[in-house]
Parts: C-alpha cells; sequence; structure tokens
C-alpha cells in the first residue's frame, strides 16, 4: 500500500471524526531510501521502486528463459504463453512496423514491451502497487536508450545528410515552406522526441496510480457509522476495483504504445522515407 | 511515510540521475539476458516449425508429382494395350479373309480336278465307244451288204424289211454296247 492510504489508516482518520479528507498528492510516488551507497561520488538511493525494478527485471527474465529454453516445435506450457507474446512483438510491431528489416529489432522491442508490461504491471500487484514507470527517470532511461539507437543507426545507414535531411525536411512541400517545417521538424524529431516518448507513459501511469490511490482513501476515509459514509465508502470501493481492471489495460496499452513508437522510430533511421 | 515531501510538493518530472542510470543498466540487463538466453529458444522453434511445414508441403507435391507421372505411364500403357488390341483384331480379320479365300481356291482347285477327272474319264470312254461303235458298224455294214447281196434284190418289200432289221440290230447292239 502506498505511504498516505498507510498513514490514513493509522491515523484513524474517517468521516466525521474531525479530521478533513487526506487527499493523496505528488508525495505518494516519493520514497525513502531503504538503503544508501556512494559509486564514484554518486549516492544511489535504493527505494521500494528501485526494488521493484529490479523484482521486475528478474521476473520478465525468468519468465521467458523458462518458457522458451527448451522451446520445442510442438508448443505446451508456458511456450505457448511466451510464443503468443513474441509472435505478438514480431509480426504486430517489428514487422508491421519496420517491415523485413524489422526482425533484427525483436529482441530490442520484446525486452521494452514486457519489461515495460511488467513493470506497469507492478501497480494492481499486492503488497507492491506502484507503478515503477510513474518514476519519470525510469521511462526516460527506456526513451533516452530508444533515441541514443536510432539517431546514430539512421546516420549510419542513410548516411548523415540524407538521414536528417528525410528527418526535417517532408517531400511533396512547397519550398518556401521549409523556413518554417525545418525548426519544427528538428524540434519535434530531435528533441522532443525522448520527453513525448516517455511523458505518454510516465503520465498514464501516474495519473492511473493516483485515481486509485485517491479512492482507495476515500474508501477508507469514508467507512464511518452514517449513510452517507457507508454509500461513499461502498461506491468508492466499486470504484477503486473497476479502475483496477481499467488500469490493467492501460498498461498493457502503455507498454505497446511506447514499444511501438520506438518501432516507428527506427523505422525512420532503416527505412528512408 | 515522508510528511516533509509531501510538505515540499516534490517534482513529479525530477529525473534523480541513480535512477535513470538504474533504469538503462535494469533495461540492459533484461535486453542481454531475453536476447542470450531466452529469445535464441523460441526463434530456433519456430524456424524448425516452418521448414517441419514446409518441407511436408514439399513432400506432398513430390507425392502428387510421382502420382501423376504414374498415372500418366499407365494411361499411356493403357492406349498402347488398347492399339495392340485393335491391331491384333484387323490382323485376325485380314488372316480370316485370307483362310477362307485360301480355302474356297482350293476347293475350287479340289472341284476343277474332280471334274478334270471326269472329263478324262469320259472323253476315254466315248473314244473307245466310237472306236468299238465304227468296228461294229463296219461289220454290221459287210453283213448287212452279204445279206443284200443273198437275197432277192426284186422284192422291195424285202429290201425294204432287210433295211428295218438292219437298223432294229444297230440299235440293239447300240444299247447292248452301253
Amino acid at each position: 500500500m502506498s505511504g498516505d492510504v498507510l498513514l490514513a489508516a493509522e491515523s484513524g482518520c474517517h468521516l466525521n471524526s474531525g479530521c478533513g479528507f487526506p487527499a493523496p498528492d505528488a508525495s505518494i510516488f516519493n520514497f525513502d531510501s531503504i538503503v544508501e551507497f556512494d559509486i564514484a561520488g554518486l549516492t544511489f538511493h535504493i527505494t521500494k521502486p528501485m526494488i521493484l525494478l529490479w523484482i521486475a527485471a528478474a521476473v520478465v527474465v525468468i519468465f521467458f528463459v523458462m518458457a522458451f529454453r527448451r522451446a520445442s516445435v510442438v508448443p505446451r506450457g508456458m511456450q505457448n504463453v511466451g510464443e503468443y507474446g513474441y509472435l505478438f512483438v514480431r509480426d504486430g510491431i517489428a514487422r508491421d512496423t519496420i517491415g523485413k528489416q524489422g526482425d533484427a529489432f525483436v529482441p530490442l522491442l520484446f525486452s521494452f514491451f514486457f519489461f515495460i508490461w511488467v513493470l506497469n504491471f507492478m501497480s494492481i500487484v499486492p503488497f507492491a502497487q506502484f507503478p515503477v514507470t510513474s518514476r519519470f527517470a525510469i521511462p526516460l532511461s527506456f526513451a533516452v536508450l530508444v533515441y541514443l539507437l536510432w539517431v546514430p543507426l539512421g546516420v549510419k545507414r542513410q548516411g548523415a545528410g540524407a538521414f536528417f535531411k528525410s528527418m526535417t525536411m517532408p517531400p511533396d512541400v512547397p519550398k518556401a515552406m521549409y523556413v518554417l517545417l525545418i525548426p519544427i521538424e528538428i524540434l519535434s524529431n530531435f528533441i522532443v522526441r525522448p520527453f513525448t516518448h516517455s511523458v505518454r507513459l510516465f503520465a498514464n501511469m501516474f495519473a492511473g496510480h493516483m485515481l486509485i490511490v485517491t479512492f482507495s482513501v476515500a474508501t477508507w476515509y469514508l467507512l464511518s457509522p452514517s449513510v452517507i459514509g457507508i454509500l461513499g465508502s461502498a461506491a468508492s470501493f466499486t470504484v477503486t476495483v473497476g479502475l483496477t481492471g481499467f488500469e490493467m489495460l492501460i498498461q498493457a496499452l502503455q507498454a505497446y504504445v511506447f514499444t511501438l513508437l520506438a518501432a516507428v522510430y527506427i523505422n525512420d533511421a532503416v527505412n528512408a522515407h | 511515510m515522508n510528511l516533509l515531501a509531501s510538505e515540499e510538493a516534490p517534482n513529479v518530472l525530477a529525473v534523480p540521475l541513480d535512477e535513470l542510470i538504474l533504469g538503462i543498466v535494469a533495461f540492459l540487463i533484461v535486453f542481454w539476458a531475453l536476447s542470450k538466453l531466452a529469445l535464441p529458444g523460441i526463434r530456433k522453434a519456430l524456424e524448425e516449425r516452418t521448414s517441419a511445414i514446409e518441407g511436408g508441403i514439399a513432400r506432398a507435391e513430390q507425392r502428387e508429382a510421382e502420382a501423376a507421372a504414374l498415372y500418366e505411364r499407365y494411361q499411356a500403357q493403357l492406349a498402347e494395350a488398347r492399339t495392340e488390341a485393335a491391331q491384333i483384331r484387323a490382323q485376325a480379320q485380314s488372316d480370316r479373309v485370307a483362310i477362307v479365300e485360301e480355302a474356297r481356291s482350293e476347293a475350287a482347285e479340289a472341284a476343277a480336278a474332280v471334274t478334270a477327272r471326269a472329263d478324262a474319264a469320259i472323253s476315254a470312254e466315248r473314244a473307245a465307244t466310237v472306236a468299238s461303235l465304227r468296228r461294229e458298224v463296219g461289220t454290221l455294214a459287210l453283213s448287212l451288204a452279204g445279206k443284200v447281196v443273198g437275197e432277192s434284190l426284186e422284192d422291195d418289200a424285202r429290201a425294204r424289211a432287210t433295211v428295218d432289221r438292219f437298223i432294229a440290230d444297230l440299235e440293239a447292239q447300240a444299247s447292248a454296247g452301253h
């Protein structure tokens, strides 16, 4: 459970008990360090999200190594599930977006999709209950990796001139428009891209977690010996359950969107347009 | 929890460098582990499946081709057999005509031989008859002449009777000769 829900529970703060609604704020996304250590002068704060990050990494690796280690021609058990995921990424994302050259990027896209999905899914895992991707640094670190892949890749595959031309000068546009278009394209494709890429994922998970926490806190807060309190508490609980189901959808969808965008950016690099 | 933080209203877009580094490291480890330990297995299995399916299709196509070739050969053999049968029938037909013709000519020859033999016998008999007749006619003529000379030539009636007797004798002799 997140900090404020515990706080509300411990304080016995309920409707009509003389305390106001303890609305959660951005502080529910900040955690105290459990362990701290320095490497090369940089202090690493090992907080709950950082532990969940490593748990998620372990879960993804262990699941797929077990599913695929002895993959057979006729799939059974875990391989069925894993294979469905693999074919989804290979056919639905890599080949659809990048085409023939997409197969080389399947391991990368596969890692992004399932790692991000599990990080998002931590939002509704009991006791974890925190989407690691709502720590902005995490989606940003992935977006930076994608950026550091596709820009050099584009220069290497197409040559610097052709690549930057294709990225900044859309074809079939009157020459005069380039005065306006080139700065806009540079801004949107090379400067803000890693931010839009990561903020999309971060903001969705942040907002989803905030909603769930708000209604969880409301469920607890409204639970009091009064008709309006019990009704409100029951309604809030129902909304919490509904939102949890909705979040499951958003978690998968945002993992897909992030991966798909990564594939689109890679496609910009490998296929000139 | 961090009551202090909530009073400060933390910046949600803050990027702690340690988290950024941990995120990159964690992803790289996941990527390395999946692409080295997990994904080669499934890729190999899928390739094997594809080749198994393609191999099955190729085998089926080969069988089909073989069956078609076999059918072609049977058809050819059947046609050959039919032609052969037709030739044999035609041969038999012409043989039959030849045999009938041969039989007919043989029969005709046999008949001709029989006829020839009969003709020869008849002509031989006639020659013999003619010879004996000539002999007998001479004899008879001599005897008639003797009788005519011996009898009186005045009596026409007698003379006529003598001639009639001679002719009757001739007839009698002719019927006896046969």
